[in-house]
């Protein structure tokens, strides 16, 4: 077990470092930082080329990666636009975002998984047909047009919850937020597990269990769910670090000042060290949660081995 | 042998209603099972065999499968008119079964010890730690090496002569009084066939069960059954005790299969091969189902169905020319 | 105990009516010579799709939706008399009045004109954004399906990269640095991180190809590399990546209007749904008409074709059903 967990970081190693270099090539490569700190007034060539020496501007690239690299294991993330360093906006953007996220996640587990078992439990009949159907608009409608409607039907128009959200974002804020950016990955956890219910119920053992006698909701319970639940696991764990990446739709809407938040001022006001500090961060809790969603699936099925 | 009977199928009929069309999968099966008595039955795939067990066994997939008439009497009792919940006790506990392929029909994720235990703790109320010590007993009983160990294992871990052993003790672990046992070997290799055989049948004995196997292969036949029912498209062509079957079939179409098996007396002759493929089961021919097929065939045979004509004590058949066949030797 | 032989005649005895007509299915595909069994095996499967997607209401519906979408989105002037560059200012906000039955946006533009020239906009990306996917997508999922090796690990490696990124936020960064007033930008982005998933799939596919007998066996014959591709493994390899490549279409295109809504995509004077529900939202107290009508059909035709994509995938693989 452990030296598959070895294995699968070592594995990590190259994607990170290839994932985080297409970044800093972007930004770095393509944009003009020092241009960007001057805004619209034209700097003095000598200037420039100081402060190019200062970032480490007049490197090669790769060399300039290095560097950053280097101070980013150190803990120094660079300074944001307005003087702060880049770590105290993430400490206080990634919780709230995280927040954030911990609410979709629970709205789709719950609202997935049970939508889909009674659509799969019912396969054919009007309740699974509508909820199909139901999936199929959702995923169809961009997040940040349901978020606008859902925005202002629910916050403005029925006033049920706030429209936008204080800086402190509690949970109880987050929960109309959480919804719209969970809506999508709801409804694909609805049809994950909807197919993996019907295609399990087709299986041999779960005709062993029947003719064993058990009781229908023990063959249901132990068995069918058990089984079917799998991969719709695997699809959530995967899906924490999508949520994180994609919640930049959600948080402008409702106005939170999340990850997106930040990356979004990053990239308006130009600020290098912001906008691949943050993208550096979520590439690791994206690659993170690909890791845990292999140990999860070696967990639940005993058929993976540790090879 | 007269003792009561243990399972009695009367006219059975089971359809598959699908998109294509109805697939007529068994059309009017009767038999009788006693108390320790083996039953085979015989047939090629889509010949209704296992079909009629699942019907007997109440696990049909409905739908598509429907039964659509007849009686199964378990013990003078009809299974089709009884209560789900009361039919659903005896199945375990009464009648059990035994699948083909033991690692698809066993719970991937789940340990062999919990698959076994299960039975106890839903038939019998027992703890999950007294129904787990009877799981290792259980698999002591068929023989498992180091059973104590192995019962945290997962079906995948086991090669598949244990595995099918593990199906077989799920099957008797309530000591049912029948047993359908579906192509039981024909997953394994040949010399744990033979073992796996030789234990059903000890235990069988040992309980003093009834057993039906349902089987394509003669070879297995021969050494554990009392009587041979042959089912083709869903019909049983003929019945018979096992040995006078082999020595004077009274069906062509059972004469066809054993003459298709190769044997050492008539080497070096060549091997007769039955012509043809059995019917669709959505359009089975008018008359005799196995007329398109068979070397006797005469008008009546495509015209009128042929009933199980008696041909002696205990032997039947549906052929109106039972008398030639069973002379031709 | 019985030889193999038997096997043939008897069968292999897993019963039950269902296994019978697969049974049958088997020895009708077993045609003499493998060239021939792949040739016929490949028509079949696409006249049967054909059959079944003809008898598929949803299918039909979607496809008629589409077929107007690229309909207007070529001659908008079809059903749109005015210009959607041409505004009023002191009708900004207006409500519908006769000629104009959505109303006006906050420029004084008209809704229904902006809505009917937005699908230019949104099928030109979403059609040339899926064509560069698919098509750097099978052709490095396929090579390194079929070639395996340092190749096949090099080409996962990568796809792993674009993975790790999450796409808005590559958007973000990569449309903030390359930016043109013409779709190509967000068409080019769109390919660089989309071709990955369509290689995945291509890449499964042509393994699994590789090891049909008949492949194996055109192989043994001695078979080129290109004939072997072209002939033998394409084949197998286009359904599935049809299949995805409908669906990514219509996630395409709300990619795009998600990324023109952030103000990274494409920017005016392009009439784009996006950046009109932008341009909408901060309004949409006042005047709700002017999101609902972009947003409903930008997610109309989003619907259209992951449904034709759902319904193209049921024909082609009846397992899934």
């Amino acid at each position: 077990m452990s030296r598959y967990v070895a294995r699968r970081l070592l594995q990590m190693i190259p994607v990170f470092i290839g994932s985080t270099f297409l970044i800093f090539f972007m930004v770095y490569a393509l944009g003009d930082p020092v241009a960007a700190l001057f805004g619209d007034k034209a700097p003095d060539p000598a200037t420039a080329a100081r402060i190019r020496q200062d970032l480490y501007l007049d490197q090669p690239l790769w060399k300039q990666y290095l560097h950053y690299m280097g101070q980013v294991f150190a803990g120094n993330f660079g300074t944001a636009f307005n003087g702060q360093p880049v770590t105290e906006l993430m400490g206080s953007a990634f919780p709230v975002t995280l927040r954030l996220t911990i609410v979709a996640i629970v709205f789709e587990v719950v609202i997935g998984i049970a939508l889909g078992v009674l659509s799969g439990l019912r396969r054919g009949r009007p309740v699974d047909t509508t909820v199909l159907l139901l999936t199929l608009v959702v995923v169809s409608v961009p997040t940040f047009v349901s978020g606008y409607v859902l925005q202002y039907l629910i916050g403005v128009k029925w006033r049920l919850a706030s429209p936008s959200v204080s800086p402190e974002a509690t949970f109880g804020e987050l929960l109309l937020p959480g919804v719209v950016l969970a809506l999508t990955s709801l409804a694909y956890v609805t049809r994950l597990t909807r197919t993996s219910l019907a295609e399990n119920a087709r299986a041999d053992y779960l005709r062993t269990a029947l003719a064993k006698g058990l009781p229908r909701h023990r063959i249901v319970l132990r068995h069918l769910l058990r089984n079917s639940l799998i991969p719709v696991v695997t699809f959530i764990g995967a899906d924490i670090g999508a949520l994180m990446g994609g919640a930049i739709v959600t948080e402008r809407i409702f106005n939170i000042r999340g990850v997106g938040f930040q990356l979004y001022q990053g990239i308006l006001r130009q600020n290098s060290p912001t906008v691949v500090g943050f993208v550096t961060i979520l590439v690791i809790v994206f690659l993170l949660a690909n890791l845990l969603v292999d140990l999860l699936y070696a967990v639940l099925d005993p058929r993976i081995r540790y090879a | 042998m007269e003792n009561t009977a243990l399972l009695e199928v009367r006219d059975l009929r089971v359809e598959f209603r699908t998109r294509e069309g109805v697939a007529k999968a068994v059309n009017g099966v009767s038999c009788t099972v006693h108390a320790g008595q083996t039953l085979a039955v015989l047939g090629e795939s889509g010949s209704g065999k296992s079909v009629t067990a699942q019907a007997v066994m109440g696990i049909l997939d409905s739908p598509p499968g429907f039964v659509t008439g007849g009686q199964v009497l378990f013990q003078g009792r009809d299974l089709l008119t009884m209560g789900e919940e009361q039919r659903r006790r005896l199945r375990g506990a009464k009648l059990a079964m035994i699948f083909q392929d033991a690692l698809s029909a066993l719970n991937p994720v789940m340990t062999v010890g919990a698959q076994l235990a299960e039975m106890y703790q839903v038939h019998r109320g027992m703890s999950g730690k007294e129904a787990r010590a009877r799981a290792v007993q259980l698999m002591d009983r068929v023989r498992i090496p180091a059973a104590k160990e192995r019962v945290n294992d997962y079906p995948h871990q086991f090669s598949g002569g244990m595995r099918q052993r593990i199906m077989i003790a799920m099957a008797l672990a309530l000591e049912p009084d029948l047993i359908i046992a579906d192509e039981p070997t024909t997953a394994l290799d040949v010399t744990v066939q033979a073992q796996v055989m030789d234990l059903l049948a000890e235990l069988r004995r040992e309980f003093n069960m009834g057993l039906i196997l349902i089987t394509h292969d003669l070879g297995v036949v021969a050494d554990v059954a009392d009587r041979i029912a042959v089912m083709y498209a869903g019909r049983i062509v003929e019945t018979a005790p096992v040995h006078q079957l082999y020595e004077a079939p009274a069906h062509p179409y059972t004469r066809g299969l054993l003459d298709s098996i190769p044997r050492l007396d008539r080497k070096g002759q060549r091997l007769h091969a039955i012509k043809g493929l059995p019917p669709s089961l959505t359009a089975i021919p008018p008359g005799c189902p196995f007329n398109p097929r068979c070397p006797r065939a005469q008008d009546i045979c495509r015209t009128d169905r042929p009933p199980l004509f008696p041909v002696a004590a205990g032997r039947t058949s549906a052929c109106h020319f039972w008398k030639d066949t069973l002379d031709a030797r | 105990m019985p030889e193999p032989e038997q096997r043939e005649v008897i069968g292999s005895g897993s019963g039950g009516a269902m296994s019978m007509a697969s049974g049958e299915a088997e020895s009708l595909k077993g045609g003499p010579l493998p060239g021939s069994a792949d040739s016929g095996k490949a028509r079949s499967l696409w006249s049967d799709a054909w059959h079944d997607l003809r008898r598929n209401p949803v299918f039909v519906v979607s496809a008629l939706v589409i077929v107007f979408l690229v309909l207007i989105a070529v001659w908008p002037s079809l059903i749109a008399s005015g210009n959607p560059l041409q505004c009023d200012l002191a009708r900004a906000q207006d409500g519908p009045r006769p000629g104009h039955p959505f109303g006006f946006d906050a420029q004084g533009c008209d809704v229904y004109t902006r809505t009917v020239y937005g699908a230019r906009a949104s099928i030109t990306v979403g059609v040339c954004a899926t064509t560069g996917a698919a098509l750097l997508g099978s052709v490095l999922g396929g090579l390194a399906g079929y070639y395996g090796g340092w190749w096949d690990g090099l080409l996962s490696r990568l796809a792993d990269v674009f993975f790790g990124i999450p796409i808005i936020l590559g958007g973000l960064v990569f449309l903030s640095v390359v930016t043109g007033a013409s779709i190509w930008p967000v068409v080019g982005f769109i390919v660089l991180l989309g071709w990955p998933q369509i290689a995945r799939i291509a890449r499964s596919a042509v393994v699994t190809a590789k090891q049909h007998d008949y492949v194996q066996a055109a192989r043994a014959l001695g078979a080129g590399d290109a004939r072997m591709l072209l002939r033998h493994i394409a084949p197998n390899a286009v359904a599935p990546v049809i299949v995805v490549a409908t669906i990514a279409l219509g996630t395409y295109i709300a990619l795009e209007a998600t990324l023109s809504f952030i103000g990274v995509g494409l920017r005016p004077p392009t009439v784009s749904w996006g950046i009109d529900i932008s341009n909408a939202s901060t309004l949409i107290r006042n005047s709700p008409h002017m999101l609902l009508w972009p947003a409903g059909a930008l997610s109309l035709t989003v619907l259209a074709f992951i449904m034709l994509g759902d319904a193209v995938r049921d024909a082609l693989d009846p397992k899934l059903r």
